[in-house]
């Protein structure tokens, strides 16, 4: 029978006895654990950071984009060559059952003006269901309708960046902006998104029907074209047969022999993203690893000052086992000895990496995040070390012979 | 029934291409309540059979019985038990753990016997009152005088209430007057308290103080004799 509060009270004398050497082998477990938490608190920030722009942008996204020309032997490169038409995107609306909506683009940018305010800012023209595809709300107001994009009326929805630099906390719905000084009605207001992973401000827009766009504001030597269409599939299960319909749909509509390549380009934008994204997981595993290192580093200090610790005492632990100690008795008064120095190692490092990534946050503005897993995974680690580390040491002491250690100066 | 029965016990450490035989086939017999002295110059096998006799070492031949119970080879475990639970040693260099307090020293036996806390404090406070150590209790062994120490060590023997005591040279480090004043312990221990001593030592004056003298040579018994007082 093993009497663990006794034995408990054994390790932490040893440790206080020796207050500077258990302190500096704390610290190499300190440092170990509280590196880790910080660089998982900023790994998974950054990852955090990315999946929200993902989510801002709006998801399952497969964007088509024109094919490119060819002048004088050149090829200009995607999106040079206007061969996507307004057709295209209703054709594709209506008959790809994978995809759910579709918002053919036309934009640009341009000065936006109300009272004595104005603003340059980007104006996206397309249709009705540019709001579900982009996963924009809207604050207030309605969206624009069918209707409005047949009659190409002057109407707009403005993001939040642009309404404040116009209107300040004046209420925009009902009022008259001008867009290269032709009036639209603000007949609604977009709730906020926030930066897109490139950091571009997405609250900084006005969107209009594109017709209006093409008409009337940018004007357009082709009429009926568009500089792109973005689709969003039903489901991310449903992107690959999303991609091979619209594909399949546009070959079609653009009368295109088996053997001429394609005059557009589908991409599924979620996939680029969520590449982006795992990159950053991997970065974030990466920033982990090369803390935990240190955390083995710690581990072997401790190792280190428990072997030293057994020689020292081998006099001591030749008395406890001259009056009754058993192998298991002296093994866990060093396991626990190590298992103690790692795991206050271990709170003191969860503390102080808790409070660095906060510090990180707040004065460099990286974004950090502090999961319950890392913690307990960390001070879970840091435990696994000194059972390992402690292991050895304490194995060497149960087998000292009795009467060696007895009589060992 | 004999306390220590030993038939033929040998010890021998191979030596190079030689061996030595540190104890030749030792037979005694120590009946529960004497007070033996073992003597013998160093290297004659006295501190071998001590060893032996206290379960720290094991004998590469013969038998050992101890309460009639037969000590053969037995794991590290069993023979740490039997150290626990029957036997008490006092040595020369005292051995008390440092930076402990003399309480706690005397406790450390009945860490290893599943005694509870409150228990194993009255003991060792009992034990340490017997021996004159009252108001000791939290003094840590650099505080206390030699024979004082050896006074708590006596304690931590006399805790468990093992039938035998082993006292390797008990005096070796102490004065003339304090070596008297331990001797005396012993004697009222035996007397009084019935125990089996078991005392290693070198000087005559100590071992006159026993009830029978056991003189070693060359690992062997060359005399055996009580002492006329």
């Amino acid at each position: 029978m093993i009497n663990i509060p006794a034995t408990f009270r054994i390790s932490l004398r040893a440790l206080r006895a020796n207050k500077m050497r258990s302190g500096l082998t704390m610290l190499g477990i300190i440092i170990g654990v509280g590196a880790v938490i910080v660089m998982l608190a900023v790994g998974s920030g950054a990852s955090r950071r990315i999946s929200q722009q993902i989510a801002s942008m709006g998801s399952n996204l497969i964007i088509v984009m024109p094919g490119s020309s060819t002048a004088g032997g050149l090829r200009m490169g995607a999106g040079t060559q206007s061969t996507l038409t307004l057709g295209d995107a209703e054709a594709v609306a209506r008959e790809c059952t994978a995809v759910a909506d579709v918002a053919p683009m036309h934009n640009g940018a341009a000065q936006i003006v109300y009272g004595n305010q104005n603003w340059a800012t980007g104006i996206e023209g397309s249709g009705p269901g540019i709001l579900n595809v982009r996963d924009w709300t809207l604050a207030a107001g309605r969206p624009f309708t069918d209707q409005d994009v047949r009659s190409a009326t002057k109407v707009c929805l403005l993001g939040r960046t642009a309404a404040d630099n116009l209107f300040g906390s004046a209420d925009p719905l009902g009022q008259i902006i001008r867009i290269k000084k032709i009036p639209f009605v603000v007949i609604g207001v977009l709730a906020p998104k926030g930066q897109s992973m490139m950091g571009q401000d997405q609250d900084d827009t006005v969107i209009v029907p594109i017709t209006t766009a093409q008409r009337k504001i940018f004007g357009t030597r082709l009429p009926g074209m568009v500089r792109h269409i973005v689709v969003k599939a039903r489901s991310a299960d449903e992107m690959a047969e999303a991609e091979a319909q619209i594909t399949e749909l546009l070959r079609e509509r653009h009368r295109l022999t088996p053997r001429e390549e394609n005059d557009f380009t589908v991409r599924n934008l979620t996939q680029i993203m969520q590449a982006a994204e795992q990159s950053t997981r991997i970065m974030a595993l990466l920033l982990a690893a090369i803390a935990s290192v240190s955390l083995l580093v710690g581990g072997i200090g401790i190792m280190n000052i428990m072997l030293v610790s057994v020689t020292e005492r081998t006099r001591e632990i030749g008395i406890r086992m001259a009056v009754g100690a058993k192998t298991w008795d002296i093994r866990l008064q060093f396991i626990i000895e190590a298992l103690t120095l790692s795991l206050i190692g271990g709170v003191i490092g969860i503390v102080l990496g808790v409070t660095g990534a906060k510090l990180l946050s707040v004065l460099a503005g990286w974004s950090t995040v502090i999961s319950v897993l890392s913690v307990l995974l960390a001070f879970g680690f840091s435990g696994l070390v000194g059972l390992f580390f402690g292991f050895y040491p304490a194995y060497k002491a149960s087998q000292l012979n009795p009467i060696d250690a007895l009589h060992y100066e | 029934m004999a306390l220590i029965e030993t038939d033929r016990l040998s010890k021998i450490y191979p030596v190079g291409e030689t061996s030595v035989r540190a104890l030749d086939e030792v037979s005694v017999t120590v009946q529960p309540g004497e007070f033996v002295a073992i003597m013998g110059p160093s290297g004659s096998g006295k501190s071998t059979f001590m060893n032996v006799i206290g379960c720290l070492d094991e004998p590469t031949g013969g038998g050992y019985r101890l309460e009639g119970v037969d000590i053969g080879r037995r794991d590290r475990d069993a023979l740490a038990e039997i150290r626990n639970r029957k036997i008490g040693f006092v040595f020369q260099g005292f051995n008390l753990l440092p930076r402990t307090s003399a309480l706690e020293n005397v406790e450390l036996p009945m860490l290893y016997n599943g005694i509870g806390p409150k228990e194993r404090r009255r003991q060792a406070r009992e034990a340490l009152k017997m021996l004159g150590l009252e108001g000791r209790e939290k003094h840590h062994p650099n505080q206390l005088s030699g024979g004082q120490q050896q006074r708590v060590a006596i304690a931590r023997a006399l805790v468990n209430q093992a039938p035998l005591i082993l006292a390797d040279e008990p005096t070796g480090n102490l004065d003339t007057k304090t070596s008297v004043e331990i001797m005396e312990l012993f004697v009222k221990l035996n007397r009084d308290a019935g125990r089996t001593i078991l005392l290693v030592t070198h000087e005559p004056d100590i071992a006159a103080f026993s009830g029978r003298i056991i003189r070693f040579l060359d690992g062997r018994v060359i005399s055996d004799e009580p002492v006329r007082h």
